[in-house]
């Protein structure tokens, strides 16, 4: 059931900017997918990992502004007469020195979260994005502070016949966040369906059990970080590139909000919650804008956390998902190699002796 | 040498005030364990209640900072019969999102009443300040600082000489034990997180007419309230108090002597990197665990 | 009854190690080995500080002094993650699940160690990986057979019935592919025919070559299947011996019954 609605939900975002002709709603339909693609690894180290990191969108805005300043190059003193200067480089480029650059402080954040948690842990995440937001906005020289980073060139590529080919207009780009997201969503169920996953997952269940079986958890941490800092370095690139204009407003505590609200309302620790919290918590303000005040939207958001943790506290998607095995009456199982359901064998007793063959446990077992 | 002075009068006056922001905190996050993202929005709370009583209704000084500090006592109490009772043992991220959901809530409906425009107070204090050598003081800032150590005294005595103060010490120490005495854990949640609103409220109305009331005002305020409680040691008032003159003294000597836009970067450092050498706070409070 | 008795060589060797928490001393003094292919079970009134023991020898506590070698490599320093790699995996008292996980996915997790694809390969799904994990999922069921629990293998850990739910934690260390297993009380709570079903199933495992260090409360079960019994008291070792002599040990006889049991 899973698989046919998710190549249908693909299927229907490939042709959105064949329906959907509003520049305004297709302007809209690309930020929500950039802060989906947040959400989405937000979602890796909160719901997968259990790491309670509230800094999050200083991943995405260290992205923004290193792909922005990668691309627009810069000339900045250090030291007194000491300078720096970078030439501009292509974006795409930028984008991906964004990505390393992100990642590189997902690292740093992991290996501090092995040694600080809890609660603490949390409180270190918020002040690491504040200092983050006041260093970009002190740093005039570099970031342009306050004044913004603006005409920050769209991403663009030379091809061999075609020639120049530049991103400015906003189906293009839609693509792009399309092709981004896609990436992510692979690239995370990969993850969470194999072993480094079930290792995360372990530690956020039980880390004593986990570290009994030789988990390590500083190196599953610290991986979960570095991926999750990525991915949102990567989207911070690209909405770089598509807004063309960044201020230090980006790293403002509000945004990571607005990304755990997602994960969180969506279903953390499942790979669809973020994109369905990222759709409600995306689309709702367009649709309460036109009938109410900004203040009102947000008490409104405000109120609907409130009720959703109090009544949906999984989330919505583990709820739709206990409500559709309910009605169909179908369970989700393991499947032996051979077909059969586990619980098909009625005489486990028997089982023993005769399937088990001494050889084939104990050659995994010589290592 | 008498620039310093001066700012080091200026930290004392502004730690006084951190502490009680502090301490409401330390209390919340040590019995509760409660990451409290309303505590800003208390303090800014306090902030506008002062304005109203004081400006806008014109009521005497000194009797608004009373109502303030009383009407956030009781805003944190429902707050915590409303909201937090229900997530009694649910997850911390859970409970997390319904904290932030309850300060979006606040912050906006705040906005929605009184408008983005900084409001001053008026005080009726003389405008002239104190002068003791080459140091100036206004007078609204002894009051400041003399009401500031005054709560704060309060409150010390209310946990370690009443019984009120025993009942939250026990269930600071042991949940289950204290519940299995005999004691309401609920009633003691609700005072708790009360008490701290309370203080958080108090420091909001008496920083109110030194500065201005905005309706942001509470972020920083939050934050600068969670440094604190890490600097000093999850629980420990002693521990607050002492945090938040030392949050004060580095903005005060930092700004000057550093950049003042840098200010409020302070709090956050100190909070990176105390927790990067001493995990558990400066100062220890034994048998605490977080997380 | 007919064991094959392990050569002398001590897979395990715990020497004088002593545990102390501030003022309380929970060790004072433990000396005793585990010798390779025997089934050692330790035993001692509540408070004794057997699990304190096993907190030790598998890293989740450091001793105050004394050591603990594992085939002759000290291990008293090593991270609980690393002393499993060594191949020395323990069980824990009270019962310890991945609780969101079911039977099936709490034993592909303890076979974390089996596994080796590295991140890129996983991220790339090379088809090495997915060979892999194929192998993995295989080797679950045959573990679910091996310990008797496969037709719980769809239901989620914490729904099973408590015994079960015991031998799910073992079923779990197993995966782990110890040389050395601690097991943690593994049969509180089991009625005796699980209770018999699980020393036949301690007899499967000592078949496979592991090496056992038992705790357990329950007399007739350490009696049944030990090689060797070692009686912690007071946080001393106060006997090291076969069953047989273990039963007519005066010291023995007035700790269990004598002097009380002490709860700490």
């Amino acid at each position: 059931m899973k698989n046919l609605w998710t190549w249908l939900f693909a299927g229907i975002l490939l042709t959105v900017p064949f329906w959907l002709q509003d520049q305004y709603f297709l302007h809209i339909v690309i930020t929500t997918g950039i802060f989906i693609i947040g959400a989405m690894s937000l979602n890796l180290l909160l719901g997968f990992t259990g790491q309670l990191s509230l800094g999050h969108i200083a991943f995405f805005g260290i992205g923004a502004y290193a792909s922005a300043l990668t691309s627009l190059g810069f000339d900045i003193p250090i030291f007194g007469d000491f300078r720096i200067v970078h030439e501009p480089w292509s974006p795409v480029i930028g984008v991906l020195v964004g990505t390393l650059v992100a990642g590189l402080c997902g690292y740093i954040v992991g290996k501090l979260s092995f040694k600080i948690r809890g609660a603490y842990f949390v409180i270190v995440t918020i002040s690491f994005a504040e200092v983050v937001r006041l260093v970009a906005l002190n740093w005039v020289d570099l970031t342009q502070g306050p004044l913004a980073l603006s005409n920050i060139p769209p991403i663009g590529f030379t091809m061999p016949v075609v020639g120049e080919v530049v991103f400015w207009k906003k189906v293009p780009n839609y693509y792009l966040v399309l092709g981004l997201g896609f990436i992510a969503y692979v690239l995370i169920a990969r993850i969470v369906h194999s072993r480094m996953g079930r290792a995360m997952i372990a530690l956020r269940e039980n880390e004593p059990l986990a570290t009994s079986v030789g988990i390590n958890v500083t190196r599953y941490l610290v991986f979960a970080a570095v991926v999750s800092a990525a991915l949102a370095g990567a989207a911070g690139g690209l909405y770089a590139h598509y807004i063309r204009i960044i201020d230090p407003d980006i790293f403002l505590f509000i945004y990571t909000v607005t990304m755990v609200i997602m994960v969180v309302t969506g279903g953390k620790g499942t790979l669809a919650g973020p994109i369905v919290g990222g759709l409600i918590f995306g689309v709702l303000p367009v649709g309460l804008r036109s009938v109410a005040a900004p203040e009102v939207q947000w008490i409104v958001y405000g109120i609907v956390m409130i009720l959703i943790i109090f009544f949906l506290p999984r989330g919505i998607v583990p709820a739709v998902c206990s409500w559709w095995h309910r009605k169909t009456g179908s369970v989700p199982g393991h499947v032996r190699l051979s077909g059969e359901l586990a619980s098909d064998n009625d005489d486990g007793a028997n089982l023993q002796e005769s399937q088990f063959v001494p050889g084939k446990f104990s050659t995994l077992r010589g290592r | 040498m008498d620039q310093l002075l001066q700012h080091i009068a200026n930290a004392l006056i502004l730690g006084g005030t951190y502490a009680l922001l502090g301490i409401g905190l330390t209390l919340i996050l040590g019995i509760m364990k409660v990451v409290n993202f309303t505590h800003g929005e208390l303090y800014a709370f306090g902030g506008f209640m002062g304005y109203f009583f004081a400006t806008s209704l014109g009521w005497n000084f000194f009797v608004a900072i009373a109502m303030a500090i009383m009407l956030g006592v009781l805003l944190g109490a429902c707050i915590e019969r409303v909201l937090l009772r229900r997530m009694r043992g649910a997850d911390i991220d859970s409970t997390m999102i319904v904290m932030i959901g309850c300060w979006i809530a606040l912050q906006n409906i705040a906005l929605l009443i009184w408008g983005g425009v900084a409001k001053s107070v008026s005080t009726p204090f003389p405008t002239e300040p104190l002068v003791i050598g080459s140091v100036s003081i206004s007078w609204l800032r002894i009051f400041v600082l003399g009401a500031a150590l005054l709560l704060i005294l309060a409150t010390y005595i209310l946990i370690n000489r009443s019984q009120l103060g025993k009942a939250m010490r026990a269930t600071f120490q042991d949940r289950e034990t204290a519940s299995l005495m005999g004691i309401n854990i609920n009633l003691i949640y609700t005072m708790t997180f009360a008490l701290g609103s309370g203080l958080a409220a108090a420091a909001g109305a008496l920083l109110g007419p030194v500065f201005v009331v905005t309706t942001t005002m509470g972020n920083m305020a939050a934050l600068k309230a969670f440094a604190i409680v890490i600097l000093g040691g999850l629980g420990s008032i002693p521990g607050a108090l002492i945090g938040g003159f030392i949050l004060a003294f580095a903005e005060e000597l930092g700004a000057s002597y550093v950049s003042s836009g840098y200010r409020d970067a302070m709090g956050f450092i100190l909070i990176i990197l105390v927790l990067m050498f001493k995990p558990t706070g400066l100062f220890y409070v034994r048998g605490e665990r977080i997380g | 009854m007919t064991k094959a008795m392990g050569s002398k060589k001590p897979i395990l060797s715990i020497k004088h190690v002593a545990v102390h928490f501030g003022g309380l001393v929970a060790i004072s003094d433990m000396t005793f080995n585990v010798n390779e292919g025997e089934l050692v079970s330790l035993i001692g009134p509540n408070g004794a500080g057997k699990t304190t023991a096993f907190n030790v020898v598998t890293g989740y506590l450091r001793p105050t002094n004394g050591e603990v070698h594992f085939r002759g490599m000290p291990i008293h320093d090593l991270k609980p993650h690393e002393v499993a790699d060594a191949g020395l995996v323990r069980t824990f008292q009270k019962t310890s699940l991945f609780t969101s996980n079911t039977v099936f996915e709490n034993v592909l997790t303890g076979l974390h160690r089996h596994g080796s694809a590295s991140a890129w390969a996983t991220l790339l799904s090379l088809p090495h990986v997915r060979r892999e994990e194929a192998r993995l999922r295989q080797t679950v069921w045959e573990i679910l057979d091996f310990i008797g629990i496969a037709e719980y293998a769809n239901e989620l850990g914490s729904a099973l019935p408590y015994g079960a739910q015991r031998l799910l934690g073992v079923a779990v260390a197993l995966a782990a592919n110890p040389s050395l297993l601690l097991l943690d009380e593994p049969a509180s709570g089991m009625n005796p025919s699980e209770t018999a079903d699980f020393m036949h199933l301690l007899g499967k495992i000592r078949a496979l070559g592991i090496s056992i260090l038992l705790v357990e409360h329950d007399m007739p079960l350490v009696m049944g299947v030990s090689d060797r019994i070692v009686v912690l008291n007071y946080g001393k070792i106060i006997a090291d011996a076969p069953p047989v002599e273990i039963q007519q040990n005066p010291e023995v006889i007035s700790a269990y019954l004598g002097h009380g049991v002490k709860h700490a």
